[in-house]
């Protein structure tokens, strides 16, 4: 069975950390970082890259369009 | 997973999503979570999606969004307050062959601009008006707005709207609908994914209504104001949910020039 796989990559820097993506991931991959960004934000990342399916909730809801979303099938 | 197979996963073949290109890399002036910086974004993608950078005249309010021209790497121009749709009309009739669309607020479109709004409406201007609704003005400060709900409780009504004293809130949308030039009539939000495709539906249906020549393009979305309802992003979407969806139903109003609802 193909398996799909994906992942996210975020402009840690222009994130504000409003926290929506993490509501909107069907897979629960998003968490927001212990650690803040320059304007003082805790910025998300992936906290379980194995989980992310590549579905783009995560990209159409953030208002600030800060994430960039990849997926690729493999066999 | 390693970082390696992170790095094979990431790589420009296998791109799904990412910010439309019509947006600058200015950072949004929103406060965190707002609904705004959605729409803003689904605004570029659609015009993006139709190849209209060059033909799209926006006008940007006054409000939060005023500062829209920076965001946008469209030609736009600022309106006074609430009177952006007769600039859309003066802008529509000099260039007809343009897409025309403003973006305002429920403060300037729904208080200050009424009668520009209804009077733009009423003449059957071929523009595209995209108005966000939150229930609040939003800039000065979180005071009572025309479609603030009953009972709501904002700077200028601190024990919640009372009906007797202020009034019923506002439902400007379907006011419009009734109008005879008004093409299409819709009610959307941008807080979930679904939410989301469907308002950039709804908005590319405005913009391509434009070349049929038919009427106002009305796009309502229900949005929120996380800070002026004090509440954390999340929180504010779920209390929209909750609150602004069985006074603001979303759907389709009017479509083809016929009520639907």
């Amino acid at each position: 069975m193909a398996k799909i796989k994906g992942a996210i990559v975020v402009d840690n820097e222009a994130c504000k950390g409003c926290g929506v993506c993490i509501v909107s991931c069907p897979c629960k991959v998003i968490e927001l970082s212990k650690e803040v960004n320059g304007k003082g934000y805790n910025y998300c990342y992936m906290k379980d890259p194995d989980a992310c399916i590549g579905c783009a909730s995560c990209g159409m809801v953030c208002p600030d369009g800060v994430i960039t979303v990849y997926k690729v099938k493999s066999e | 997973m390693t970082q390696e197979e992170l790095n094979n996963i990431i790589k420009p073949e296998n791109l799904v999503y990412e910010k439309s290109k019509i947006m600058t890399n200015n950072t949004l002036s929103f406060c965190p979570g707002c609904g705004h910086g959605t729409a803003h974004r689904i605004i570029a993608e659609v015009i993006e999606e139709m190849g209209i950078q060059e033909q799209t005249i926006g006008i940007s309010p006054v409000g939060c969004s005023v500062l829209m021209y920076n965001f946008l790497d469209i030609d736009m121009q600022q309106a006074a307050h609430g009177r952006a749709p007769a600039l859309a009309t003066a802008i529509k009739r000099l260039m007809p062959e343009k897409y025309v669309f403003t973006y305002q607020g429920d403060g300037d479109l729904a208080a200050i601009g009424t009668a520009e709004t209804i009077h733009a409406c009423n003449r059957g201007e071929n523009i595209a008006i995209i108005f966000i609704n939150n229930g609040i003005y939003g800039m000065t400060g979180g005071q009572m707005a025309p479609t603030t709900l009953e009972g709501m409780q904002t700077a200028t009504s601190p024990y919640g709207r009372d009906l007797k004293i202020m009034g019923n809130p506002l439902k400007i949308t379907e006011m419009v609908a009734m109008l005879a030039g008004t093409y299409s009539v819709t009610r959307q939000s941008v807080h979930t994914a679904a939410n989301v495709k469907k308002a950039k539906k709804a908005i590319r249906v405005a913009f391509e209504n434009q070349k049929l020549e038919k009427g106002v393009s009305f796009v309502e979305i229900v949005s929120n104001c996380n800070s002026g309802w004090k509440l954390s992003a999340p929180a504010a979407n779920k209390w929209m949910e909750e609150n602004m969806f069985p006074f603001y139903p979303l759907g389709d109003i009017k479509v083809e020039g016929k009520l639907v609802k």
